[in-house]
């Protein structure tokens, strides 16, 4: 009796109503508001509004919400609904040396003016879970607080770029592609490089980063300067003939300095890599960096020795979540009319590799 | 849904894959690049096609959707069901009174007419893209005409397994100039690439358009001595009786019996429903 796979149609709004409940989970404990998954899950709204690409940490929170946690699927639904904006225009570029840092931290000297900031930071935490948190209501004492230091920080690297130390960057494009409005064409150059990385998966930016360190590719950078803080954005109005102020971002910021002895086209200087990452996102951007500074070995004249992070096309096509996981789950759907022609094939090929050995076995 | 334009896609957007479209027409089997939106389903299933689909739609047309040849699979129902709510279009399950046919895997078994558009859905367009990795490289190969790699393949399929071993995605050369990727279609169904109708290929993901047009040269792949074979199964369907059509096998027990029917589902059903 043959039973087709009918009634798909009823199947899919049962799976969804399935789903929907699930969501919820157990309505005997209190629902999740969007405000609570904005303050308490800050860190995996960051993550969604960087690879959604898209800076609004409510959608986010929203969009983390319907997606039960799972952040690559939050992603999505983000990017789904960027994609449907209008686009009213672009900002001017933001001013990273005039952002007010909540943290901002130099590998390469001491002290600097403005000074280290640790800020709210892991790094010191020792790994232990805290049962206090488990039982909820207390609050934590308010962190001791401090003036906020005068004006703005200057960056770290302007110091090694006043004595020459560090290759000074070229003027890139007035106007840089736009990764979602053209399609990827290379060669790419580093601003639609950089555009790539930052909403590209976390893991994989990564991986890419730690395998240059681990010998695949050569980099082993200095933290030449870290700050995560809110930066102004502004837009030129046409009508008015100035710039006004559209809202603040928080952003991430990594500047590597990179050891370089100089190639055949290059004299010996500090090179940098650079990552930038909406909201509070270290690893984020510091593997950006990294990558960044791998991916840039042909302009600075060095050897590509094959490895994956020196490869643009390898890096930029594989790095997106939403591709990959979209082409990766896509192979969950019926193949059943490719596999029944492979069926046949191995079927047919197994038939004469077999009558070959009875032949041979019959001499 | 009036908070969404027309079949989903904003106006310029539509512009800029028709424009796709229409060069992918003019230089048939070339890959055009173009500026693939994210949808709001995932990449892989079917992204292409849909942005294809919604850049043809009017709201004249009648919409088929079917997926491994039927109308009733989980992909093809949800497709449908977003051009039906996005765009508000008749919908059909008959091959004959469809427009646009929006399909993965399968060509339909009844002959397409002039007034009929196919839209594949591609996951991975590049013909040559298992023979060589980078997108740089296959773009030289094929504005070289340079098709030696595709050729020493298919001569090591044979030396290896006395035949071409590509059962599905079997590689065509489009009017005598363009090696393309039919999609993943068996090659039973290569024949039927020459058509009346229109043909064009959607992937979303690798951001890339193409397209047949109708009355187009397409030929299969293969060499003198070892023509291109179609196969046909060995059975008849066992619902309709159909000769010449593919067919699914499907296991009705657990001593794995089996049987073979149409895998295009509106074809069976038309010939149970003439009495064949």
């Amino acid at each position: 009796m043959y039973v087709a796979v009918k009634g798909g149609e009823r199947a899919i709004d049962n799976a969804h109503a399935w789903l929907a409940e699930e969501r919820r989970g157990d309505t005997g404990v209190a629902e999740l508001s969007i405000a609570q998954i904005r303050e308490q899950l800050a860190l995996s709204v960051a993550r969604v509004m960087a690879e959604g690409s898209l800076y609004d940490p409510d959608l986010a929170a929203l969009a983390i919400k319907q997606a039960r946690g799972d952040l690559i699927e939050a992603v999505f639904l983000i990017r789904a609904y960027r994609t449907t904006l209008p686009r009213f225009g672009a900002s001017n570029p933001i001013e990273t040396a005039a952002m007010v840092c909540d943290r901002r931290i130099s590998a390469t000297f001491k002290d600097l003016p403005g000074g280290q900031i640790l800020g709210p930071t892991f790094d010191y935490t020792h790994r232990l879970l805290d049962f206090a948190l488990a039982a909820e209501g207390l609050d934590p004492a308010p962190a001791p607080q401090v003036a906020a230091p005068d004006g703005a920080l200057p960056h770290v690297t302007d110091f090694l770029a006043r004595e020459d130390l560090i290759q000074p960057e070229a003027d890139g494009p007035a106007t840089p592609r736009d990764l979602t409005r053209e399609p990827l064409d290379f060669p790419a150059d580093r601003p639609l490089r950089l555009q790539a990385l930052t909403r590209g998966d976390e893991g994989f930016v990564l991986s890419m980063a730690y395998s240059t360190q681990r010998g695949y590719g050569r980099t082993h950078p200095f933290v030449g300067e870290l700050r995560i803080g809110t930066v102004a954005v502004e837009m030129e109005i046409p009508e008015l003939g100035f710039a006004i102020e559209l809202g603040e971002v928080v952003l991430t910021e990594c500047e590597t300095v990179n050891q370089f002895m100089g190639s055949k086209t290059e004299p010996p200087q500090f090179t940098r890599g650079y990552g930038l990452v909406f909201g509070q996102s270290e690893r984020k951007a510091i593997s950006m960096a990294l990558v960044d500074r791998s991916l840039r070995w042909e302009e600075l004249g060095e050897d590509n020795v094959g490895a994956p992070a020196q490869d643009q096309e390898f890096v930029l096509y594989h790095a997106d979540n939403v591709q990959a996981t979209g082409f990766l789950e896509h192979i969950k759907l019926p193949h059943y009319v490719d596999f029944q022609s492979e069926l046949e094939l191995i079927r047919r090929l197994r038939a004469e590799a077999l009558g070959d050995q009875a032949r041979e076995a019959a001499e | 849904m009036n908070a969404y334009n027309f079949a989903y896609l904003d106006e310029q957007t539509k512009r800029m894959i028709r424009r796709a479209i229409l060069k992918g027409v003019a230089v048939p089997g070339y890959q055009v690049p173009f500026a693939s939106r994210e949808m709001p389903m995932p990449y892989g299933w079917g992204t292409g096609g849909v942005q294809v689909t919604a850049a043809c739609l009017t709201p004249e047309d009648t919409l088929k959707v079917i997926d491994q040849g039927a109308d009733d699979t989980t992909n093809a129902v949800s497709i449908r069901k977003f051009f039906e709510k996005t765009a508000g279009v008749a919908v059909t399950e008959k091959t004959g009174e469809a427009t646009i046919i929006q399909t993965r895997h399968r060509i339909p078994e009844q002959t397409l007419t002039e007034d009929q558009i196919l839209v594949y859905q591609v996951p991975i367009p590049e013909p040559l893209r298992f023979l060589e990795p980078s997108e740089v490289e296959t773009r030289k190969m094929h504005a070289l005409e340079d098709y030696g790699l595709m050729h020493v393949k298919l001569y090591e399929d044979i030396a290896r397994h006395g035949e071409i071993a590509t059962a599905y995605a079997y590689p065509v050369k489009v009017e005598g100039r363009y090696v393309m990727d039919p999609s993943p279609i068996p090659k039973f169904d290569n024949p039927k690439l020459e058509s009346a109708a229109l043909q064009l290929f959607g992937a979303g993901r690798e951001q890339r358009i193409y397209a047949v047009p109708p009355y187009t040269k397409v030929v299969s792949l293969d060499f003198d001595d070892y023509p291109f074979d179609p196969s046909k199964p060995a059975h008849p369907c066992a619902l309709c009786g159909a000769e010449d059509s593919y067919l699914d096998e499907v296991i009705t027990d657990d001593a794995g019996s089996r049987m073979f029917v149409c895998s295009d589902t509106d074809y069976c059903a038309g010939r149970r429903g003439d009495g064949a």
